[in-house]
């Protein structure tokens, strides 16, 4: 059998020696700690504490705001100096919660449980409770994602562990360093989910990780590892569902309409901490690196901390730095000041000495027709054709060619030797077309 | 103390392949059939081809300068427009003809149509037939220089496509097939010698500039029709009238190099498909029923104007949309 994989897909440069052998540290911040009330996808959370009051580690410094939102926890001990707006890592002010940390580290008293003695419905608040959402970057609730409408028709647990991103080796430490916490929180998700397999799935540029999870999971009959091609979108959802099971889901679906549910290495470990410690997200594992990075490393970070501290922590910037970047270099945020709490979605900083974006505009001339963008496409559309629809601003064509099968992943604008911006322009097509169908 | 970095909407890197790389690339691929078909006329070509290469890249930097536009010389692609030209042209060309052809290649089918990548026919191929159509006899003058290292028919003296067209193949007087691998025949400049051409497709296909879909497609239906007519006409079965027709003209040349122009082919898979079928029957149609021994040039033309149609055709569907599922 083949290595498992997708249709098209890109191979940029990977970077992840650089960061790839370092040891995950922890890292205790120092300064002001900040928390953004809307961390995930769906309504943000409401804050319930107030000026003044000290809060411990662990404590609840923010309700859910509804179903689709997740509750906030403190992930230091201290005093609440205010609810403010602050920047964040995508580029906006957002409300936030901010903590003066005493570094006393006092925790309010967690309470672990034991799986068989769970129902369903324990496990789902139990993640509910805990704050978790996907840590991969899309920040999407999880226990919405784990109550599909009929659990006995999902057939496979997804754990995405392929980590295309280049740069990041956040879930390639956590496999190789806490794979057992994984396969806890795979057995978890499985409880949920009578009829499905788990399927913990990694790109073959991690033989290392393959073989550890294979030894782990030799005496779970349940459990399978998924050897996948390297090639960037692997990781993508849909393109994920597609090389382990070989069905394909289009915008409108959910992974659950094919019999899926994907979750990210970092979510599935933060489930087994909700579910079987009860304690709630409060740090995760950041990747700081890049060639403007004096000593990259993956720390575990505690929600809240200044990014300015961690990439202090990591040597301090050169002094040459053209970008700093939120994320992966495909999907991540380009950010304009580095003043921004991590939050629970944060799984890099990647800082750049040589800005690839500004330096191709030399390069620009008119689409060449070369048709490399759509050999690429995963979304297996036409990127030029839906780039000029949509910079003509003709919404109507953009939708009747498929434009909203775009998976925004960033391989047009990648791989097009005219160095046109494809996916920025449909991506805000994209935008206006989910925007005007809001309006309906 | 703020420091400002750049930003920009995701992803935040590029390939290395830029469009003046990949016309550079194509430019050195061209070399093995240029130098061949110098060795071969003699210095009459190289005269040529550095009338028409300079003559394509002076017109491209006229336009952009009275039109007030950034120039676009840098990106190499009238070099490559100008230097397709030229290796379609007889070596005994008059010189102010190529420089006639560039202007129309570049201004005409190319800049009016809006510039790069907007033009719906190979420019240089349209500069041709342009040529053609205006002055078919110098255009078609394939008469022997003293220069000339090659083979010729020796009743007709023709062309060996246009002998082929007349008598069929002969054993012992028509060309030697190995003379048209070589290419140390008569024909234009470039098109002589199908194994400088093949050197130069495998360094396209090496640089994944090109994929063999067109190519393959083009040559292959080509072959196929031309065996059906073999066998159709009773001539039965005969493999040096094959190979005659596929090293003997513009075949190659038109097949991996100018079928394979970005601009005027399909952008989907499945297009590119259809599209090369289509060149290899009409190809062989102009050959085996026209008026002219040659076909490819108009050929490409012609499949040129269906593209649009073919890649209507050939929309993919997209991920999720109804395609298979195992
Ligand atoms: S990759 Fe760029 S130049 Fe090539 S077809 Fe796509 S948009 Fe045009
Ligand atoms: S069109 Fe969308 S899915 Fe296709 S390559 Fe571009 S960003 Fe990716």
């Amino acid at each position: 059998m083949g290595k498992l994989t997708f249709k098209g897909g890109v191979h940029p440069y990977e970077g992840k020696e650089l960061s790839k052998n370092r040891q995950i540290e922890k890292y205790l911040p120092k300064g002001e700690m900040v928390y953004p009330l809307s961390q995930h996808i769906g309504a943000p959370s409401a804050a319930c504490v107030n000026k003044g009051d000290r809060v411990l580690v662990g404590q609840k410094i923010a309700e859910a705001n509804g179903f689709v939102s997740v509750p906030l926890h403190a992930s230091v001990s201290g005093v609440v100096k205010g609810i403010e707006k602050r920047l964040t890592a995508t580029g906006g002010m957002a409300d936030s919660i901010i903590i003066e940390n005493d570094q006393q580290y006092e925790e309010v008293e967690f309470h672990g449980a034991d799986l068989s003695a769970l129902s369903r419905e324990d496990i789902i608040s139990r993640i509910r409770e805990g704050g978790v959402v996907g840590m991969g970057g899309a920040g999407f609730p999880t226990h919405v994602k784990l109550s599909p409408k009929e659990p006995d028709k999902i057939e496979y647990v997804l754990v995405n562990g392929a980590e295309c991103e280049p740069y990041l080796t956040s879930d390639y430490r956590r496999m190789l360093e806490e794979p057992e916490k994984v396969v806890a929180g795979l057995e978890v998700i499985l409880k949920l989910f009578d009829h499905a397999k788990g399927y913990i799935c990694i790109e073959d540029n991690k033989p290392d990780c393959i073989e550890k999870m294979k030894k782990l999971i030799k005496d779970h009959p349940r459990m399978e590892v998924k050897e996948l091609m390297t090639k960037y979108p692997q990781g993508g959802e849909r393109t994920l569902i597609y090389a382990a099971t070989g069905r394909e889901i289009n915008s409108s679906m959910l992974p659950a309409d094919a019999g899926c549910v994907v979750d990210n290495i970092d979510t599935v470990v933060a489930v087994y901490k909700a579910v079987i410690l009860g304690r709630p997200v409060m740090s995760r594992i950041v990747t700081v690196t890049g060639d403007a990075i004096a000593e990259p490393r993956n720390f575990t970070v505690l929600t809240g901390t200044n990014m300015e501290e961690l990439i202090d922590a990591a040597g301090g910037l050169k002094n040459n730095t053209a970008k700093v970047i939120s994320g992966g270099p495909m999907m991540g945020f380009a950010m304009y000041d580095l003043h921004v709490p991590c939050v629970k979605t944060t799984s890099a900083f990647l800082c750049l000495e040589h800005d690839a974006v500004s330096e191709s505009k030399k390069h620009a001339t008119a689409c060449i027709n070369c048709g490399r963008c759509v050999s690429i496409c995963p979304g297996r559309v036409l990127p030029a054709r839906l780039a000029t629809l949509a910079e003509r601003g003709d919404m109507a064509g953009f939708e009747k060619m498929n434009g909203m099968e775009c998976c925004e992943c960033g391989c047009c604008s990648y791989i097009c030797p005219a160095k046109r911006p494809l996916t920025q322009s449909i991506k805000s097509m994209r935008k206006m077309v989910l925007a005007s169908r809001k309006k309906k | 103390m703020e420091q400002k970095y750049n930003v920009s909407s995701n992803p935040h890197v590029r390939d290395a392949m830029t469009t003046s790389r990949i016309m550079q690339l194509v430019v050195i691929a061209l070399l093995p059939a240029t130098l061949f078909g110098i060795w071969n006329f003699g210095f009459r070509a190289l005269l040529v081809v550095a009338v028409t290469v300079l003559s394509s890249v002076m017109f491209e930097w006229i336009y952009d300068k009275l039109m007030h536009k950034p120039n676009t010389i840098t990106d190499f692609s009238a070099v490559v427009t100008g230097l397709l030209l030229a290796l379609n042209m007889p070596p005994q060309i008059p010189l102010w003809m190529p420089v006639l052809g560039s202007a129309f290649a570049i201004i005409v089918v190319k800049q009016l149509f809006g510039g790069l990548g907007q033009n719906f026919m190979n420019p240089a191929l349209a500069g041709r037939c342009f040529l053609m159509i205006s002055f078919a006899g110098k255009m078609t003058d394939f008469a022997v220089s003293d220069g000339f290292r090659g083979a010729v028919d020796t009743v007709t003296g023709a062309t060996p496509l246009a002998a082929l067209k007349v008598q069929g193949f002969i054993e012992g007087t028509s060309v030697p097939v190995k003379n048209l691998f070589f290419g140390n025949i008569q024909g234009t400049i470039g098109e002589t010698s199908a194994l400088a051409i093949l050197i130069g497709a495998v360094i396209l296909l090496a640089f994944k500039v090109i994929d063999l879909k067109i190519p393959l497609t083009y040559i292959g239906s080509f072959t196929v029709f031309v065996i059906i007519y073999m066998l159709c006409t009773g001539m039965g079965f005969n493999g040096n009238y094959l190979l005659s027709h596929l090293f003997g003209g513009g075949l190659m040349l038109g097949a991996w190099f100018m079928a394979t122009d970005y601009v005027t082919t399909p952008i989907t898979f499945k297009g590119q498909l259809v599209y090369g079928c289509c060149l290899g029957v009409v190809t062989a149609v102009f050959r085996l029923f026209g008026g002219s021994a040659e076909g490819v040039s108009y050929a490409i033309i012609f499949c040129n104007l269906l593209v649009p149609l073919i890649e209507k055709a050939t929309y993919p569907v997209a991920f999720g949309k109804g395609g298979k599922k195992s």
